[in-house]
């Protein structure tokens, strides 16, 4: 079970090594820490898109709940509230808009990628549709979460490594957890056991609402305005990296550990053709192969099993 | 067939409510944008119903669309003398391509077509541009022979039927006579259905799902060489971008059920017809093209939530 | 077989990175003045105009003795420059020249990037409204005259007389809302009191939503005389709506008079609508000029560590003396007119 995640790791570690051959700027802790705090809400929606993956499910439309989110905590600033009943609000919302998309999965028994890419494309039209073309600017108290460390380490960095603990716990060591890989793994023989199958879903989903919150609040603090046309397509990456890091579109297996791996390989990949000057659009062609790659990597070794 | 009527109804009252509002819209200039915005999505949409009723989705069909316009544009720019049928036919060509690239790894690798495509939304996307070098193909290298299948067609009075539409449409009655009588499309039918069942009465799975992708990725490559033709320059970022929505939309307002096993042309076309216009009624009225993607997302939404209910009744 | 898949995606890792190294050239340096390293961050790739602006650096970059390289998102979004940006300062890049997708979502960045010590320059689209985050712009031309002469250049055709309608590009682009307040402003003038602008609408710069958008402004108003469009991805669409509807001057389908198109364009993307008469002129400033005055400026500002301010003078070779305006502004080339007579000399 363990192994799993040992793929990513390997790949991890050989990554890190190639890229500081490859650029001599890229091996710095300041550069990297910095740099992390650019991937640490996309961290957020991989974590949850773990375990809904797990569970035998897909989440399009995290991306689209986050900017949505973003947009209404700004106006809500706008409108006077503190920061935390922004927060509060935000959190509430998101988990709101997570749960109804698993309600709708669960209840009219609907696949997943279908009703999530409804929902996908309903939430950005709904943030376009509220903001317009304009951008809101958030208070200054809010912003510049990543810029403030702990202990030397950017807070962003910290909130996503927290939540993998956290989530890890939740997937590895309780019911819950069991539950999850359950229904993933044979949703009807979950039943038959006594799993509440429909809760589960609306949970999973409920806590992919929750971390696309709390992605918004942390992107809202890093930009300092909030605009619908923010993190395009953050959703497929997050798909990705929760791939890469062993999850089984099928469902039922996938680890946290794997995914955080994964999330840093990403990472590392992305900024290491930065700094070594590779064009964006091959480091988005290199990004889609490897997803293939990796699914099929996953495949043989299954077969290989 | 009830589905159908829906379809129809939806078009009738959209028409009668943006009529009145806007008189305008009732006017043939702009019939003839709604005729002229129909093609591209109808040639994709008809892949894409393939795919649908096999069970599975393609996502990647923009960015196929795009680089069979990038490849088609780079090669007529080098021979402005290239017969439209040949240019159609590369079009086509580099879509099956990439259509197999996608039916192989998802037939024998056994991947969720949604990843695969997901994965090669990216790729494909990224090979316009390692194709085109980052440059777009201007208007000025696009030669007049392809520009006029958007111009020129039939007239009836004030309409007029572009060659793209008739092409199209062409398409479409090619797809609705094999859906009912090639025993080919039959077995896709079962295997959308129910997979299992199928395999038992001898259908093989891998060469259907095979062919899906394969035929859904050719024809976004024909929708390639139309996006050159309707546009007059195709670019390698902007091209067939965003596409996907559109058209799983109109598949799924033309009554074809997203989770696979039914589906049928009339109703993917009527689906195309009403998009186009929602299209063009958006922006008649003048609404804020803010409201353009919640207006899609409600759609595929109302189609998806049809279909669950409907299951449920069952 | 876990070996292997092991094998296989290491393998792929090598090759992309091996022969991703391949595209930079990292200069030898051998030369006497080390190089000053210079990058230009364009809106997106794939973009012919910032392309001709990418080519003004090149030209430049060999006398200068410039370290040059180009890095273009490949989505004109906001947030997909700011991870470019911070790479190429980790690269220790000296001149950050950069046409920003947003005017506020990267003031963070830059700050930092200044505080390095990088000179941070805006070439065609500037950060309106958070000017302080940056040391100078080096904007296309002339702002105040863009509005006007192509309001002019459309009143000319058409005789001074009937309704026109404009399509541009986003509704929030600073650029195009200050032309268009420009050529509010010149209506005024008693010449274009038979003019009436009738309505004005946005095609985001995308293909699709301008040939929509063009195509209802012919449906809306049935006595349009004249559309402007001050992008040239708007310009390209509407032209072949013009050119797919026949209704251009002495187009086949055309009832009266016809309706003119004229806005701003890179010549090579008009040349054959030019050719058939859809498009009569339209006019436009060389971006590479914009290019050239960056990468000298740029330089300079950081070997003599100066930021000019408004009202210094400054001498580019090949430009003369340009004058450094209010928010530290200076405007690059004029603007030029393009039509069947002088089209054919130009490649950009």
């Amino acid at each position: 079970m363990k192994f799993r995640a040992l793929i990513p790791g390997v790949l991890l570690l050989l990554s890190i090594i190639l890229a500081s051959r490859l650029s001599p700027h890229f091996l710095d802790a300041r550069y990297l820490l910095d740099t992390s705090t650019l991937y640490a809400e996309m961290g957020l929606l991989a974590l949850a898109m773990t375990l809904v993956i797990i569970s035998g499910n897909i989440d399009l439309s995290v991306g689209s709940i986050m900017v949505l989110v973003a947009c209404l905590a700004a106006k809500f600033f706008e409108k006077g509230l503190g920061i935390p009943a922004v927060i509060f609000l935000s959190l509430i919302i998101g988990t709101s808009l997570g749960s109804l998309n698993g309600y709708l999965i669960a209840k009219l028994k609907l696949p997943s990628f279908l009703m999530t890419l409804g929902t996908m494309a309903i939430a950005r039209g709904a943030a376009q549709a509220m903001m317009g073309p304009s951008s809101v600017k958030l208070p200054k108290a809010f912003t510049g979460l990543d810029q403030s460390l702990v202990l030397g380490l950017p807070w962003p960095l910290i909130i996503f490594l927290l939540c993998a603990v956290l989530i890890g716990i939740l997937l590895h060591r309780t019911v819950f957890g069991r539950w999850v890989t359950g229904v993933g793994s044979n949703e009807k023989a979950a039943l038959f056991s006594g799993v509440p199958v429909d809760r589960v879903k609306i949970l999973v989903f409920g806590l992919s609402g929750l971390m696309a919150a709390g992605a918004a609040l942390m992107m809202d603090s890093r930009y300092g305005v909030a605009r619908h046309n923010f993190a395009l397509g953050i959703e497929l990456e997050a798909i990705t990296v929760a791939v890469l890091g062993g999850a089984a579109i099928k469902g039922g297996e996938g680890t946290i550990l794997g995914t955080t791996f994964a999330l840093f390989l990403f990472m590392v990949i992305k900024t290491a053709m930065g700094v070594a000057n590779v064009k964006p659009e091959y480091q988005l062609t290199a990004i889609g192969v490897l997803l293939i790659l990796a699914v099929l990597a996953e495949r043989l070794r299954r077969e290989g099993r | 067939m009830r589905r159908n009527l829906a379809a129809l109804f939806f078009i009738f009252t959209l028409f009668a409510v943006v009529g009145l509002y806007q008189p305008r819209f009732l006017a043939p200039s702009s019939l003839n944008s709604i005729l002229l915005w129909m093609p591209i999505i109808t040639v994709l949409a008809l892949g894409q119903l393939l795919v649908v009723v096999s069970g599975g989705i393609d996502i990647s069909i923009g960015s196929i669309l795009g680089c069979s316009g990038i490849v088609v544009g780079l090669i007529v720019k080098e021979h402005p003398t290239l017969p439209v049928p040949v240019a159609l036919g590369l079009g086509l060509l580099v879509g099956l391509v990439l259509g197999m690239v996608n039916a192989a790894i998802i037939t024998w690798g056994k991947i969720s077509p949604l990843i695969v495509t997901i994965g090669t939304l990216a790729s494909f996307r990224g090979l316009c541009f390692l194709l085109s070098k980052g440059q777009q193909i201007d208007g000025s290298m696009i030669p007049d022979s392809l520009t006029s299948l958007a111009r020129n067609g039939l007239t009836l009075g004030e309409i007029t039927l572009s060659w793209l539409l008739i092409l199209s449409l062409v398409g479409a009655g090619g797809f609705a006579l094999a859906m009912f009588y090639y025993v080919g499309a039959k077995s896709l039918v079962a295997f959308g259905s129910n997979p299992s069942a199928a395999h038992l009465r001898g259908i093989s799975g891998n060469a259907v799902t095979f062919w899906v992708y394969a035929l859904c990725g050719a024809m976004a490559g024909l929708g390639g060489v139309m996006y050159a033709a309707k546009f007059g320059f195709v670019n390698p970022s902007s091209a067939g971008q965003g596409l996907e929505l559109t058209v799983i939309a109109a598949v799924a307002i033309g009554g074809a059920k997203l989770t696979g096993g039914f589906g049928n042309v009339t109703g993917t076309l009527l689906g195309c017809f009403l998009l186009s216009s929602i299209n063009v009624a958006l922006s008649v009225m003048g609404v804020d093209a803010n409201w353009q993607m919640l207006a899609y997302g409600a759609v595929i939404l109302v189609a998806v939530l049809v279909d669950g209910l409907a299951r449920r009744e069952k | 077989m876990k070996q292997f898949s092991l094998l296989l995606l290491s393998s792929l890792f090598l090759y992309g990175c091996n022969s991703a190294t391949e595209t930079p050239t990292p200069g030898p340096s051998g030369a006497v003045e080390a190089k000053t390293k210079i990058v230009f961050i364009p809106k997106n790739t794939g973009n012919p105009y910032f392309n001709q602006v990418s080519a003004g650096f090149e030209k430049s970059a060999g006398a200068l003795n410039l370290d040059y390289n180009t890095q273009a998102p490949a989505t004109a979004d906001a947030t997909s420059q700011l991870p470019i940006i911070k790479d190429q300062i980790q690269q220790g890049v000296q001149v950050l020249v950069l046409a920003s997708n947003s005017p506020d979502a990267l003031n963070e960045v830059l700050d930092q990037a200044r505080e390095k010590g990088v000179t941070v320059i805006t070439v065609d689209s500037d950060l309106t409204g958070n000017e302080s985050h940056r040391d100078l712009a080096v904007l296309q031309t002339d702002f105040s005259k863009v509005g006007p002469s192509q309001l002019e250049l459309l009143a000319k055709t058409i005789s001074y007389e009937g309704e026109f309608a404009i399509l541009s590009a986003t509704a929030d682009a600073p650029n195009q809302n200050a032309w268009i307040a420009g050529m509010k402003e010149a209506m005024k003038d008693a010449k274009y009191a038979k003019m009436k602008l009738v309505e004005t609408v946005y095609g985001d710069d995308e293909p699709q939503k301008s040939t929509t958008e063009t195509e209802s402004l012919l449906t809306k108003h049935p006595n349009l005389r004249g559309i402007i469009s001050p992008t040239s991805v708007g310009l390209a669409a509407a032209a072949q709506v013009l050119e797919n509807a026949g209704v251009y001057p002495g187009g086949p389908k055309v009832k009266g008079t016809g309706v003119v198109l004229t806005g701003l364009s890179t010549p090579n993307q008009m040349k054959k609508a030019i050719e058939k008469g859809v498009v009569t002129s339209f006019q436009l400033w060389d971006p590479a000029d914009m290019g050239a005055i960056a990468a000298f400026l740029g330089k300079e500002m950081q070997n003599k560590k100066t930021i000019y301010k408004p009202g210094d003078t400054v001498e580019v070779p090949g430009y003369g003396k340009l004058s450094v305006g209010d928010k530290n502004v200076i405007f690059a080339g004029p603007l030029l007119t393009f039509d069947k007579a002088n089209i054919a000399k130009y490649d950009f």
